[in-house]
């Protein structure tokens, strides 16, 4: 037995307590939904003992370090994070919908880490840029304050759900939302799934289309089901305040992650600051999430404008996170095939 | 000068601090940022203009060249937006701290009790208790939670009144400030800092350093001198560490030596030297095999660069000349070889190549002796990142302000509690209502908490 095995486990355990976090909900079955938590906290014991033995068997190997050095434990403590926030939310909330988009989001970390080829599941020995006791909080925060975003991210689609469509329409927008999500799907796929622009776009095309489908279905839906799906959302105040807090958590991590790197620069390279095209993506998501915050409290932005940003933040994150290991850089350590 | 235009040179001020203060500003500022500064990250920064030309053709490389995207980050335009920002953020400050100091720095808070009876989210309960015994139950409660309360008779009974956290609203101005710190740092650093490197070779010292995205050296004042290098590789491949030996000597005299390692700087004199490259330089020494054609005898010797070797049997004397990364013979590159010259007792010199590749090509020559390399040691030069920035302090106060800053801008804030009670004859009817600046729902919940709490009280007695 051993950490990546645990680990793969993990991953099913994790989608197993999403399908049921989605279960109780469209078929409205609380103990589902009761179950799915405990499923959700059996899964991040797993999870954090995968993180801990994972760590114990590096140094067996004799090249102990921390289980924070490549894409693979990267995107397992992703998914940890994950886990634990939203767990911490479901207490607070009181609302076990939140799950049945959260959960699915641990699950396809934990997923995408076991099955993309070219992300190795072996604990490698540091490279001696990575040899350094700043690795331990730079990754810690960052990877706290993308989870934070990605809960930002989920909760803010499902305000979006729950608010249903604009009672205006306005022509241009009509267009423009299926470009952007075009544009988005096809980023995301060219930086996590393919390796051309080509296959990135035939992956793509049907990522859009089932959402279109589901949008049209939810259209069609009989009013009264529609309704019972939406009523057991928290309410949209609820999700409103909800999505701005996790915000400010994810806000306050990315802030002390950037800070921390800075720090490890400048006693790695010299220098704290040195527009490397990672901090710079670092930076690009802090002033897109410093647009929301101050739009928010100062200009009194609520609601459906705060989750778009919200969304368009989350996309931030994942450039950094993973788009960035495109372009030329220092940062490489999280790239594929390391 | 006439009135006139003194009011019209004022409303001309007025107008540039109104536009300054505005946060519509900063939003667009932000977002031009944001949207600008992701340029820079498509576009290689700092390379050859003749690697532009080539991806970018005449056209998009002049067009681009004008706009400074190729060293987008130190760019006029990209400056002058960061310059704007923090005057935005310090005049946004500037103008709302005039407004809030007065609410933060004030020695007894008024408070208005007709805004808290009609608080949406206020509570009343009744109970059989009096007025007065409440009042005993309530204040130690008040108080344990609340900085700052006091109480107040009313017509019908009595109020207390609590607070905690006013000072809280200056968070955003902690956060704002260090922004301007990290600005004043950077700019500390650009003026009398700078930024270079130098390659030492094994055994040899610098006295000064080439300074980055120029043509200058620079003198140290001091000479750094390379003892020794190592690089050692996992089984991998993957390298493990690069380690150089450092000595520094001030005037001849050796005054700091240290092993650096990636991570692991050597500091003297306010400047810093990084570990962060290295490369190979022609060995010094060699080890020959010398094999004679007639005996078959074969002879190990050490060689240093142009030391004329005297080969046993007087198969005459071989001088090593050099090493050279890409050698040619007879107009095929061979890769990395050494060149020596042989002179036989009784003939002229022949031109020895000896490739790493093929330890048997002397062979080829079929002459009385053959030469090969056995062994080589490697040698090395290091290459050191050399700084010296005097803003680092200045920028890691700022950092260390934002983290607080945030933490008390976004996660506290300022909370305030009113707590009214009217006497009903032997009855009394208590309100509990609360605000705050920040977190309202959080507040909402700690208000119904405290209710519950005084409720309790009251019917245990």
């Amino acid at each position: 037995m051993n950490s990546s095995l645990i680990l793969s486990i993990i991953t099913f355990v994790y989608g197993l307590a999403g399908f049921l976090y989605i279960l109780g909900w469209v078929f409205k079955k609380p103990a589902a939904g009761q179950l799915a938590t405990w499923i959700a906290l059996i899964g991040w014991v797993g999870n954090t003992a995968g993180i801990i033995m994972r760590w114990v068997e590096s140094y067996q190997m004799g090249i102990g370090h921390a289980p924070f050095s490549n894409l693979y434990e990267s995107l397992v403590f992703f998914a940890w994070a994950i886990a634990v926030i939203y767990l911490v939310i479901e207490r607070k909330a009181d609302n076990r919908i939140i799950g049945a988009f959260m959960m699915p989001i641990a699950f396809l970390a934990m997923a995408y880490a076991s099955l993309k080829t070219g992300i190795t599941n072996e604990i490698q020995p540091l490279i001696p840029a990575l040899k350094s006791n700043w690795l331990i909080a730079h990754v810690i925060t960052c990877f706290i304050g993308y989870a934070a975003f990605a809960t930002s991210f989920g909760i803010s689609a499902m305000y979006l759900m729950k608010q249903g469509r604009d009672e205006e329409q306005i022509g241009w927008l009509d267009f423009a939302k299926p470009l952007t999500l075009f544009i988005f799907m096809l980023l995301f796929s060219r930086v996590l799934l393919a390796n051309n622009w080509a296959m990135s776009a035939i992956i793509a095309l049907p990522i859009c289309l089932v959402f279109y489908i589901g949008v049209f279905l939810a259209r069609r839906m009989p009013e009264d089901f529609k309704k019972r799906l939406l009523a057991m959302f928290p309410e949209p105040v609820i999700l409103d305040e909800l999505g701005y807090q996790m915000t400010l958590f994810g806000f306050l991590f990315l802030s002390i992650g950037i800070i921390s790197g800075a720090v490890w620069a400048n006693s790695a390279w010299g220098r704290y600051w040195g527009w490397d095209p990672k901090e710079t993506w670092s930076l690009v998501t802090w002033f897109i999430y410093a647009t929301m915050l101050h739009a928010r409290l100062m200009r009194g932005w609520r609601g459906k404008r705060i989750a778009y940003l919200s969304l368009v933040g989350f996309a931030a994150v994942l450039f950094t996170y993973f788009g960035v290991n495109l372009l030329p850089g220092l940062h490489s350590y999280g790239a594929l095939g390391q | 000068m006439s009135s006139k235009e003194i009011a019209s040179d004022l409303s001309a001020i007025d107008r540039l601090w109104k536009l300054f203060a505005s946060v519509k500003l900063t939003i667009g500022l932000l977002l031009t940022l944001a949207a600008t500064s992701i340029i820079g990250t498509l576009i290689p920064q700092n390379e050859a203009p003749m690697a532009y030309f080539e991806t970018f053709g005449a056209f998009l490389y002049r067009i681009f060249s004008m706009l400074g995207f190729f060293d987008m980050y130190h760019s006029w335009w990209f400056r002058a937006l960061i310059l704007l920002l923090v005057v935005n953020i310090v005049v946004c400050s500037i103008d709302r701290l005039q407004a809030t100091w007065k609410i933060i720095f004030v020695r007894h808070p008024r408070f208005n009790p007709g805004r808290y009876r009609q608080l949406k989210n206020r509570i009343e309960y009744d109970h059989d208790t009096d007025a007065e015994q409440l009042k005993a139950l309530y204040q130690p409660i008040i108080d344990r939670r609340f900085r700052y309360h006091r109480t107040e008779e009313t017509a019908a009974g009595f109020a207390i009144y609590g607070e905690r956290g006013r000072w809280t609203r200056l968070g955003v101005y902690v956060v704002h400030f260090s922004v301007v710190l990290l600005l004043i740092g950077g700019m500390i650093g650009s003026i009398f800092g700078f930024e270079g490197f130098v390659n030492i070779a094994e055994g040899e010292s610098a006295q000064s350093i080439q300074l980055r995205n120029s043509n200058q050296k620079m003198q140290l004042g001091f000479e750094v001198r390379c003892n020794d290098f190592n690089v050692d590789f996992y089984d991998s491949g993957a390298p493990k560490e690069f380690r150089s030996s450092l000595t520094i000597f001030k005037q001849g005299k050796a005054v700091v030596q240290k092993d650096i390692i990636v991570n692991d700087p050597l500091r003297y004199d306010g400047i810093s030297f990084f570990q962060a490259s290295y490369g190979n330089l022609t060995p010094n020494e060699v080890i020959l095999n010398f094999t004679s054609k007639a005996t078959g005898m074969l002879y190990s010797k050490r060689a240093g660069l142009n030391t004329p070797i005297f080969i046993p049997e007087v198969l005459g004397t071989f001088v090593m000349q050099k090493y050279t990364r890409q050698a040619n013979f007879r107009g095929h590159t061979i890769g990395e070889a050494f060149i020596g010259r042989l002179t036989p007792p009784n003939g002229s010199p022949v031109e020895i190549t000896l490739p790493l590749k093929f330890p048997s090509f002397d062979r080829m020559r079929k002459g009385n002796v053959f030469i090969a390399i056995a062994d080589f040691v490697p040698r090395y030069y290091t290459g050191l990142q050399v700084s010296r920035d005097p803003g680092v302090w200045v920028v890691y106060v700022g950092f260390i302000l934002m983290i607080i800053g945030i933490y008390i801008t976004f996660f506290m804030s300022h909370q305030q509690i009113f707590v009214d009670v009217a006497s009903l004859g032997e009855k009394s009817r208590t309100l509990v209502a609360g605000t705050s600046n920040k977190n309202k729902l959080g507040m909402q919940k700690k208000v119904t908490k405290l209710s519950e709490h005084l409720a309790g009280l009251a019917t245990d007695d």
